[in-house]
């Protein structure tokens, strides 16, 4: 992966508009968060093959960055990403790393079940 | 001596820090270990900086890691029971525990090694030893393998007591070492603090990496 390019980003989104596509998005911030800080709260999100059909796909911020995807219905959003792939199987796969390269949330998009 | 070893653990690496050492005597002495290994780590977070690998690459890093630990411990008979990482409690318990059933019948072991449901911290481990557990309740008492178990929760001595069996691996630990190094996505950030240590052979870190600690489970 590399640093996200805000208009490169906004491209790859685009490719996926208006179809059904399958979503991965995540956020946690480790199982052992609780073990190791009896005061912090270990808490994650996770969605696999979530199966969306969006009509506004959009990067926005500075960086990091946040994206957001219109569903029929409502919403799909992710924020604190830094990084981002298109994949060897068009897949686009956005995270957001800590400085020490520990994942904290991830969006991938593709048209063919993870 | 023991006739067969079955390890199973959830995560690959999760046999590097604690058993490693036991299952390397026991390779040594010509014992045939079975490793079942519920996952790929699939969740991992640390993807290293500079990147290794992403969400849908970590899988395959994290196999060939496994594949070479395996290597470097003897393990000759690895089964990938293909679970997804952070998911083994919300799937049917009965029906890992009979996949888990079907190792234990095909490899008869003689020997377990699990972690203890309910004092192992990641709901994984919890839920896949509680599998393994109710996987080995399904034999008979005289036919039942001994099980020792890997606890590491706060306080979980005040529940289960003081582990009954310490093994010294002193012997083995560049081979356990090794074993940790193979899982490189994980236990990268270990060795930039242990190198240290291991070199001025502290004595805290010198202990635990070499004293492995197990409860025998009593039902
Ligand atoms: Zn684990």
């Amino acid at each position: 992966m590399e640093s996200i390019n805000k208009e490169k980003v906004q491209e790859a989104l685009d490719l996926f508009l208006n179809q059904d596509v399958y979503l991965h998005l995540e956020t946690t911030n480790g199982v052992y968060t609780a073990f190791n800080d009896e005061n912090a709260l270990s808490v994650g999100a996770y969605i696999r093959n979530g199966k969306i059909n969006y009509s506004i796909g959009k990067i926005t911020g500075v960086g990091p960055y946040r994206v957001g995807l219109k569903i029929d219905l409502g919403w799909v959003y992710a924020e604190g990403l830094t990084d981002w792939e298109l994949d060897d199987k068009g897949r686009l796969l956005l995270a957001g790393h800590h400085a020490d390269g520990k994942l904290a949330a991830a969006l991938q998009l593709s048209k063919e079940p993870f | 001596m023991e006739r067969h070893v079955l390890v199973a653990f959830p995560h690959p690496d999760d046999e590097a820090f604690g058993v490693a050492g036991t299952i390397i005597h026991y390779t040594q002495a010509g014992v045939p270990v079975t490793y079942a290994c519920g996952t790929l780590g699939e969740m991992g977070r640390n993807m290293g900086q500079p990147f290794f690998a992403n969400r849908e690459t970590l899988p395959e890093v994290r196999k060939k890691e496994l594949q070479n630990a395996c290597k470097v411990m003897g393990i000759q008979d690895l089964r990938m029971m293909g679970l997804r990482d952070k998911t083994i409690e919300f799937e049917d318990e009965e029906a890992i525990a009979d996949k888990l059933y079907a190792v234990i019948q095909e490899t008869k072991p003689s020997l377990v090694i699990t972690f203890y449901p309910g004092y192992a911290v990641h709901p994984d481990h919890d839920a896949y030893g509680a599998a393994m557990i109710k996987a080995l309740m399904r034999l008979p008492e005289n036919e039942r393998p001994t099980i020792h178990c890997k606890a590491f929760s706060k306080n979980c001595e005040d529940f289960i007591g003081k582990p009954d069996v310490i093994n010294d691996v002193a012997d083995v630990l560049d081979q356990k070492l090794d074993t940790i190094r193979a899982h490189k996505s994980q236990t990268e950030a270990n060795f930039k603090v242990w190198d240290e240590k291991i070199v001025a052979q502290d004595a805290e870190l010198l202990n635990w990496l070499t004293k492995e600690t197990f409860w025998t489970y009593k039902g």
